[in-house]
């Protein structure tokens, strides 16, 4: 008899479990599936606030510069040019700068000191991005305008190609503070996950590399950075799109002008700018509407980057299997 | 030049230049957080955490707003990290191998990178625009989409890093895997859940541009979810930009309140990572 | 067992603590520009009533749209609707308060009120076409005054405002090539120039590029010290920009045959008036959905036009002159239902 109440005790256990399994399971894949469809749902929502707005200027609005709220004509080159200029400025700044910090935590710095300093690159993307705002407004813009701008124009502002850069009288603000601007936020992002990768390559790699006579620096160069490619890809992938995307901290050094300039010392415009300058003063449903749409822009943008790096990595995993 | 010497100063540059791109780095942290110091302290006092903002030339605080911040901040995390642990527990358990997996991760990746001012247009246009008036549960919403990926993100790496024999054994024992789940797993990668909410709650802490379209502030003292709440981030983009001196300093205050709640937040979470990770990822 | 131990205790702390605070009564949103002293009128109202005023300033455009999907009591807005638009929508509008904008410059030697400028030489400046301080058409204006060769860097608000909003319209008004080139509006495309964020980042701008010319709400300019320049308004005076320039403004204004109130008080006529005032709005429904709660707005604007003057004047805005008070409260008896 106790044989048979404990055989009932445990089918009940069992069907219990079965419930439980059955209820736990289909939880976790609703929720992964929500992730999707909060994709989805921003998708759609966007492109239905755009659509007035798309359907209006239709492919013009991504070759347009004019940017009028009075006439009601919009164009998004102004912005989608800025955002890329940024970007562009902050990767060329932010790559070089962590790669050194990279190498620096991992085979200059005595073991004491690792833990801090790497703490202290790490923190600066602890730094929300309202802060870069107003420090770069108040602090890092007018030294800026002060120092640095003057020297640029007179010294690279005469030379024959590159000159036509650093062009124009210097306002502190611009496409170049910005760019500077956004290359410190990305710095931690860039340089910790550098640092994690080239951590992974194998002593004896290395340990090979130096005992056939090379120098610190070529061991990096030859033999890290081909091991930690995918890696490094990642992270600069990770920072391009932190980038892109950042609003505040570009917001108050960019001086908000809808103009395509030569002159990386001008002012200009990002899509994130844009919107966050203007959303809640636009009035008209085109221009709402044309805000949204630089929203989906960018969406549209940030996506291809990511789904770009995604791509290389794959090459670069399967060239690197292969290659082993 | 011989190639010896040349390979020598190659590497003496190469390594004083890494070395000088440490120093700017730390620079620039060095510069920012200075000045916060600076500008911030000088507004710290009891009044800052007992009174409510002030308007213009009268001296005040910033209670309603850090209540908002941390009231908002707090209901985005409830409603964001349960969907963002059960996510990332089908991504590293149920599907680990699935095709959907990696379709999701992309997406979250995506999510992950997103600009939280599409978030904020998101949520102004299907929160903000049905209900017709800005709202603090539209914020704490728009707090939450930006929580749930980082979530789903370090879920699924903690969870991974549970010895696969932990859960062979639970499984021999004749577990159902919900049960190896919740009793095995995710006591084992607590500590890094909870990094992961940590981390998550750093990230929406500081945002401003969602709450912007969909809670905007308030001046007064308010509990009420369905109506506009204060919150440090709006409240020191406005101020900031005022030609009030009060104004102004409340704003400089309000930021080092978040940074140094953010950094206290961000150190917390990597040591608590240092302390469970295991010899298994090479580190 | 999982950490959502504490963020659900203060949920329902949350929850319980609701109904014991009172929420704000009077709810209106809109204009950033007289944020500031419908904040401070707020919280003396509430000292002395106990009745909460809870302002949104989330900028005129946002305002227009709260009020016409009736989420809030009353909008407020830098820019006023035209007499269709509001008979469309069944709202009635008027001023609430007045403030000027002020141009200042940056230029070695030249201090406060030394410039004297005027809107059709502004005008020309922010459409590019004037580069250069010793343009002899601001000589013109100035002889007395030695201007050095410096480039002229004109400085405009990065975002949408109601500052915007009245210096295109002035700058529109006085210079058709700037009507039709860049518009009135709170927002436009400027051909030159950078733009600075919010009435600070603008002073801060003007102030650390040499050269520079840009506009700011008198409370700016006057608490930072900063160069502003005189204006030579309709009558042909120049004039300087003060409490009793821009009373003289809006006293000036055809008040009375303005329909919905309608006016835009840039280029009044009169010897004293400055050229760059501007009101600002506040819009209310004429049949109200909440009576109870219109009544109560109007009745804290009463307070305020009868009380808060000094407040006003504390913090650089213009109180209206009280026969335009006078006017505005009568409308209110014959425009807007209360009960």
């Amino acid at each position: 008899m106790q044989q048979l109440s404990v055989a009932v005790i445990d089918a009940r256990h069992a069907s219990k479990q079965r419930l439980g399994e059955q209820l736990f399971k289909s939880a976790t894949l609703l929720a992964a599936v929500l992730v999707l469809l909060l994709l989805g749902g921003v998708a759609v929502a966007l492109l239905s606030g755009a659509w007035p707005a798309l359907a209006q200027f239709k492919l013009g609005f991504l070759t347009r510069e004019v940017w009028n709220p009075v006439t009601e004509k919009f164009g998004a080159l102004a912005a989608i040019y800025g955002t890329l200029v940024t970007s562009l400025v902050a990767m060329l700044v932010a790559i070089p700068v962590s790669f050194g910090i990279a190498i620096f935590l991992t085979e200059l710095c005595p073991a004491w000191l690792k833990r801090p300093v790497g703490i202290a690159v790490e923190l600066l993307a602890a730094v929300p991005s309202i802060i870069y705002g107003i420090w770069g407004l108040f602090v890092f813009a007018p030294l800026l305008q002060r120092h640095l701008q003057p020297w640029l124009i007179e010294h690279v502002g005469s030379l024959p190609l590159v000159g036509g850069l650093f062009r124009g009288p210097p306002f502190g603000i611009g496409v170049l503070t910005a760019g500077l601007v956004l290359a410190i936020m990305v710095l931690p992002f860039i340089s910790s996950v550098m640092r994690d990768v080239f951590e992974t390559v194998p002593d004896v790699l290395k340990e090979s590399a130096y005992g056939l006579g090379a120098t610190t620096w070529e061991v990096i160069w030859k033999v890290v950075l081909p091991h930690a490619r995918v890696g490094v890809v990642g992270g600069v992938m990770l920072g391009l799109g932190r980038a892109l995307g950042e609003t505040m901290a570009v917001t108050f050094v960019i001086g908000n002008a809808h103009r395509i300039s030569g002159s990386l010392l001008a002012p200009g415009t990002t899509i994130s700018a844009s919107i966050a300058n203007e959303f809640n003063e636009a009035t008209g449903d085109l221009y709402n509407s044309s805000l949204i749409a630089l929203g989906v822009l960018l969406f549209l943008i940030t996506f291809t980057v990511i789904a770009a790096a995604r791509f290389m990595l794959l090459r670069l995993e399967r060239r690197a299997l292969s290659s082993v | 030049m011989s190639r010896a010497l040349s390979r020598k100063l190659t590497n003496f540059g190469a390594l004083t230049l890494s070395s000088l791109a440490t120093l700017v780095g730390l620079a620039c942290l060095g510069a920012i957080l200075w000045t916060l110091l600076k500008n911030g302290v000088s507004g710290l006092s009891v009044q800052v955490f007992t009174q409510m903002t002030p308007p213009p030339g009268s001296a005040g605080g910033l209670l309603n707003a850090i209540y908002g911040s941390v009231l908002m901040t707090a209901i985005g995390i409830v409603i964001g990290t349960p969907i963002g642990v059960l996510a990332g527990t089908y991504l590293a358990e149920y599907g680990r191998h699935a095709r959907l997996s990696d379709v999701i991760r992309f997406v979250n990746d995506v999510l992950l990178s997103a600009p939280s001012i599409i978030v904020g247009l998101f949520v102004y246009e299907i929160v903000v625009v049905r209900m017709g008036h800005f709202s603090a549960i539209a914020g704490a919403f728009a707090l939450a989409v930006i929580a749930i990926p980082v979530t789903v993100r370090t879920t699924e790496d903690m969870l991974s890093l549970v010895p696969q024999g932990m859960k062979d054994a639970s499984t021999a024992l004749g577990a159902y895997p919900w049960r190896t789940i919740t009793s095995v797993i995710y006591p084992a990668a607590r500590s890094g859940i909870v990094t992961g909410l940590l981390l998550a709650v750093a990230r929406v802490s500081g945002e401003t541009a969602p709450l912007l379209f969909t809670v905007v502030s308030n001046q007064f003292w308010t509990t009420d979810l369905n109506a506009e709440m204060a919150n440090l981030p709006v409240v020191i983009y406005t101020y900031a930009q005022s030609p009030y001196k009060e104004w102004q300093q409340l704003a400089w205050t309000g930021a080092l309140l978040i940074t140094v709640a953010i950094l206290l937040l961000s150190i917390a979470a990597r040591v608590l990572v240092s302390a469970l990770q295991p010899s298994g990822r090479g580190r | 067992m999982r950490s959502g131990g504490i963020p659900a205790i203060l949920l329902a702390a949350a929850i319980l603590l609701a109904p014991a605070v009172p929420a704000a009564d009077i709810s209106g949103a809109g204009a950033t520009f007289p944020y500031p002293i419908y904040s401070k009128w707020a919280d003396a109202y509430k000292k002395q009533t106990g009745i909460g005023l809870n302002y949104q300033s989330i900028g005129s455009g946002a305002g227009i749209k709260q009020i016409k999907a009736k989420t809030v009591t009353f909008g407020a807005s830098d820019m006023p609707l035209k007499p269709d638009e509001l008979k469309a929508s069944g709202l009635v509008q008027f001023p609430m308060i007045i403030g000027g904008v002020v141009p200042v410059v940056n230029i070695k030697g030249v201090g406060p009120g030394q410039l004297t400028l005027d809107g059709a030489t502004i005008a020309s400046i922010y459409l590019g076409e004037i580069t250069t301080w010793n343009d002899p058409r601001i000589k013109k204006l100035n002889p007395k005054l030695a201007l050095p060769s410096t480039a002229i860097a004109p400085v405009y608000r990065a975002e949408g405002s109601g500052t915007n909003f009245l210096f295109t319209d002035y700058l529109s008004k006085q210079s058709a090539k700037f009507k039709d080139t860049i518009g009135a509006a709170a927002s436009v495309q400027w051909p030159v120039g950078v733009g600075a964020k919010g009435n600070e980042g603008e002073a801060n701008q003007t102030t650390q590029t040499d050269g520079a010319i840009g506009y700011v709400e008198y409370a700016y300019a006057k608490q930072n010290k900063m160069a502003y320049a005189l204006m030579i308004n309709k009558a042909g005076k120049a004039v300087a920009p003060s409490a009793e320039s821009f009373q003289a403004a809006a006293g000036n204004g055809d008040w009375a045959h303005a329909e919905g109130y309608y006016l835009i008080l840039t280029d009044q006529p009169g010897a004293a008036s400055w050229p760059l005032t501007g009101a600002s709005f506040i819009l209310l429904y004429s049949t109200p959905p909440d009576v109870v709660a219109s009544n109560a707005a109007l009745k804290f604007f009463g307070w305020a036009y009868a009380n808060g003057g000094k407040m006003a004047s504390d913090l650089d805005y213009v109180p209206l002159p009280s026969s335009l008070v006078a006017l505005v409260q009568k409308t209110w008896k014959t425009e807007i239902k209360s009960r």
